[in-house]
């Protein structure tokens, strides 16, 4: 019985609520009980976006987070208001490229991820995003890597099916970080 | 089982209302449940459905009034301020006894307030709002699955009463995704020969109306209303239990505030407190028989709310004050988490 709570957060823009979409349907498509909760307060407009993905074994109680076992945080205001929230023994997936400070914590895990950069260096700028995401698959046991381009089919609509493959890259990048 | 897809709650709503049968929707936008409307807006011009955002919310209403005259099915939804703006419809849809579905996906108040989550139109729901003597159906969904089939549920309840039901839901769960999967929806279908469907020249013509001038005459309408209110309260309410069976403590809440409450209720039995919720799912009517059953066997309830204590009153009055009944709430956009809800019930426990 297992329980993963992710939460991603950074500027509104950045493909937060895609990313912990994704990862939603990740839970989903292997039979999973998930919540998938939006900020979409003032927040939103101009300043930190957040989401909260909670993927479960047992019904999912509230979907609020307050305690992450996986904080993304893809700017350094997030790092800053989430960083102390996290469980002891949790894991802290940082996009490098936007945020030059190390955490001080030693009692989680941190991986520093230059997510933005990769994603420039690819050729697919807006997917840092999805290279986190991929990262996030990598070190959770909560939802297996197999099966993503079967997820993103499940819900990116026809007509903008030409962009799975290249999401699917930018996760691989993710992975193998 | 059908397909599980992941929905937003304001979606389900809107897709369970058309499922349900509904083809008629006036509305006027506001956070926190836009989405219903955008829903709306989106399909049914698809399915020779009307789908209208009126200049205001007075007027969506009086559209919903109109509609529902006519016997179809018809809805709006809002958030609080709305609905305060809405409220005089309501009364006159009551006091006509037209069937209507109502949406409030509740932010914080009073006044404009804010745009996060709230229960604190509560009494608004179950006491009125409108002015005069009448009752809406209040449905308190809790998940996203809830919000589908309780639409679908408040439609076929304000068809066999011939009144409102409301749908009283918060931000979180409107704005949250959730598996969901829809199963056929149940459609009841009950004879309305009061509404205004053209008499063809072959039937006296019907009068929706709320206006008796004559005391006694408007009076007889009042007890008439009241005596399908009594009917509705034996028949018709709904809760859970959730651990319930040995506890010694009962936590009282509905929609966002009784998932907290699950998480803080599991950390206490962790701990060896027998603890256990009971979630109104109908807060009007309330379900005030298994709560009067708690009362003979636990020592204290504490009512789980985002309001400054509306629901409280009801438990009081449902358990007859025979056991202590304390608050654990937040307000204005924000949410107890559950180490506050989990000190709550310590306390209870210790008996403070």
């Amino acid at each position: 019985m297992k329980t993963t709570q992710i939460l991603i957060a950074g500027f509104g823009g950045q493909g937060v609520l895609f990313a912990g979409k994704f990862l939603a349907y990740k839970g989903l498509v292997q039979e999973k009980q998930v919540s998938w909760l939006p900020s979409y307060g003032p927040e939103m407009r101009g300043g930190t976006a957040n989401c909260s993905v909670i993927i479960s074994d047992t019904p999912v109680g509230s979907p609020i987070i307050t305690d992450p076992d996986i904080l993304v945080a893809m700017n350094l205001p997030s790092l800053q208001k989430f960083v102390d929230a996290v469980v002891p023994g949790g894991k802290i997936i940082i996009d490098s490229t936007l945020i030059d400070v190390k955490v001080d914590r030693t009692d989680v895990e941190v991986f520093y991820v230059p997510a933005t950069q990769m994603a420039r260096d690819a050729g697919f700028a807006t997917l840092a995003n999805m290279i986190l995401a991929g990262k996030v698959l990598k070190e959770t046991d909560g939802v297996a890597w197999d099966g993503n381009k079967e997820t993103l089919e499940a819900f990116i609509p026809a007509k903008k099916a030409n962009l799975i493959d290249v999401n699917c890259k930018a996760l691989q990048l993710g992975y193998d970080h | 089982m059908a397909q599980r897809v992941l929905m937003k709650g304001n979606e389900a709503i809107a897709e369970a209302a058309i499922r349900a049968g509904c083809r008629h929707y006036f509305g006027y936008p506001i956070t926190p449940q836009t989405e219903i409307a955008a829903y709306m807006a989106k399909k049914m011009p698809k399915i020779g459905g009307v789908f209208l955002q009126a200049e205001s919310e007075i007027a969506s209403i009086n559209m919903v009034y109109g509609a529902a005259a006519t016997g179809c099915r018809v809805m709006t939804s809002s958030s609080s301020p709305g609905i305060s703006l809405k409220s005089e419809g309501l009364s006159y849809i009551a006091g006509s006894d037209v069937p209507a579905l109502v949406v409030n996906v509740q932010r914080g108040g009073p006044g404009l307030g804010g745009i996060q989550p709230s229960q604190s139109d509560y009494f608004q729901a179950t006491k009125g709002g409108g002015h005069g003597d009448y009752r809406m159906i209040v449905l308190a969904p809790a998940s996203v699955q809830e919000m589908a089939s309780l639409t679908i549920k408040g439609f076929n309840l304000a068809d066999k009463y011939s009144m409102t039901s409301m749908i009283l839901a918060d931000g979180t769960i409107g704005q949250m995704m959730e598996p969901i999967s829809f199963e056929d929806a149940e459609i009841e279908v009950y004879e309305k020969p009061w509404a205004l469907t053209g008499t063809e020249g072959k039937r006296k013509h019907n009068i929706v109306n709320s206006l008796y001038l004559q005391p006694d005459a408007l009076e007889k309408k009042n007890f008439e209303r009241f005596e399908r209110y009594k009917i509705v309260e034996e028949n018709e309410p709904l809760w859970e239990e959730y651990m319930m069976e040995d506890a010694e403590i009962c936590v009282v809440a509905f929609g966002i505030a009784s998932r907290v409450a699950k998480n803080a209720i599991v950390a206490a039995r962790a701990e060896g407190i027998k603890v256990g919720l009971i979630r109104p799912i109908t807060l009007w009517p309330f379900p005030a028989k298994p709560l009067a059953a708690a009362a003979d066997k636990v020592k204290a309830f504490i009512s789980v709310e985002l309001s400054m204590g509306q629901m409280i009153e009801d438990v009081k009055l449902a358990t007859s004050c025979r056991k202590p009944v304390t608050l654990c709430n937040r307000v204005g956009g924000m949410i107890p988490s559950p180490d506050q809800v989990l000190e709550s019930i310590r306390k209870a426990q210790k008996g403070e």
